[in-house]
């Protein structure tokens, strides 16, 4: 469990809360994944959107995302936290690290074939010169 | 064995032109498949005589943007692969690879769990 994860939460706030309750809101959620030793990467309003379908009469919704690196206790009370709220109208937990690494393995692996490619592509496209202009003759 | 050609060919006419109707207003929103890479182009169908409608090979457009993930918050790219009804568009339709169609469909579930996309249009 001493390994770090790395979750991205993204929860809707009701969009009737005044701007001071909400600021209070995410600020208290903060302190809770703090509190929890969870380390808080990033935090994006994405600001107020409508939404896809209804839930519980309201159609819209003000969204925001954390990006928290912690063990997954802090993850356990923040959902706690945030069912209990009234305020927040639904929330979403994704574990990203796992498919970071495996994106970043990908993409380094294709750097590696990029960079042993290149030789092998000018033969290639050197050749298919010659065989061009030998056609043309 | 002539019979028998016949009677495929016609049944695979008309499930293409089924195929074609239900996803008919799709259509303009995969145009992108046709303007692919020029040499990767035609697979085949469509030169003399033969089949009627013209085909070309379709190319994953995730693979060939190198797509590593795909995020289910980017409404804008999920929204591609949502038909009116809100179905998840299938991979004969849009030309997308296995992997990606798998992140695809994944995203699109998360997107749908915070009412950013529908479970069902109306």
């Amino acid at each position: 469990m001493a390994e770090k994860r790395v979750y991205e939460v993204v929860f809707i706030v009701d969009p009737d809360t005044s701007e001071e309750d909400s600021t209070r809101l995410t600020e208290n959620l903060q302190s809770v994944v703090t509190d929890q030793g969870g380390v808080i990467i990033k935090t994006e309003n994405m600001g107020r959107r409508q939404l896809a379908y209804r839930i519980g009469r309201k159609t819209d919704g003000l969204f925001m995302l954390f990006e928290i690196e912690g063990t997954g206790t802090e993850i356990a009370e923040l959902e706690r936290r945030m069912r209990v709220s009234d305020q927040v109208m639904r929330y979403l937990t994704v574990r990203v690290d796992e498919d970071r690494r495996r994106a970043d393995k990908l993409k380094a692996r294709r750097a590696y074939k990029a960079s042993k490619k290149p030789s092998a592509g000018t033969g290639a496209g050197a050749n298919a010169a010659v065989g061009a202009e030998e056609e043309g003759a | 064995m002539e019979q028998f050609a016949d009677v495929r060919i016609a049944f695979e006419k008309r499930r293409e032109r089924t195929m074609s109707r239900n996803y008919s207003n799709d259509d303009r929103r995969f145009d992108m498949d046709d303007d692919g890479p020029p040499q990767m182009g035609r697979g085949y169908g469509g030169r003399q005589g033969g089949r009627g409608r013209f085909r070309r090979r379709k190319v994953c457009r995730f693979c060939a943007d190198k797509v590593d993930l795909i995020d289910f918050k980017d409404v804008k790219l999920l929204q591609n692969f949502i038909p009116e009804r809100g179905k998840v568009l299938p991979r004969r339709i849009s030309g997308v690879c296995a992997t990606h169609q798998r992140m695809l469909a994944e995203a699109i579930k998360r997107a749908r769990n915070i009412a950013l996309l529908p479970y069902a249009a109306d």
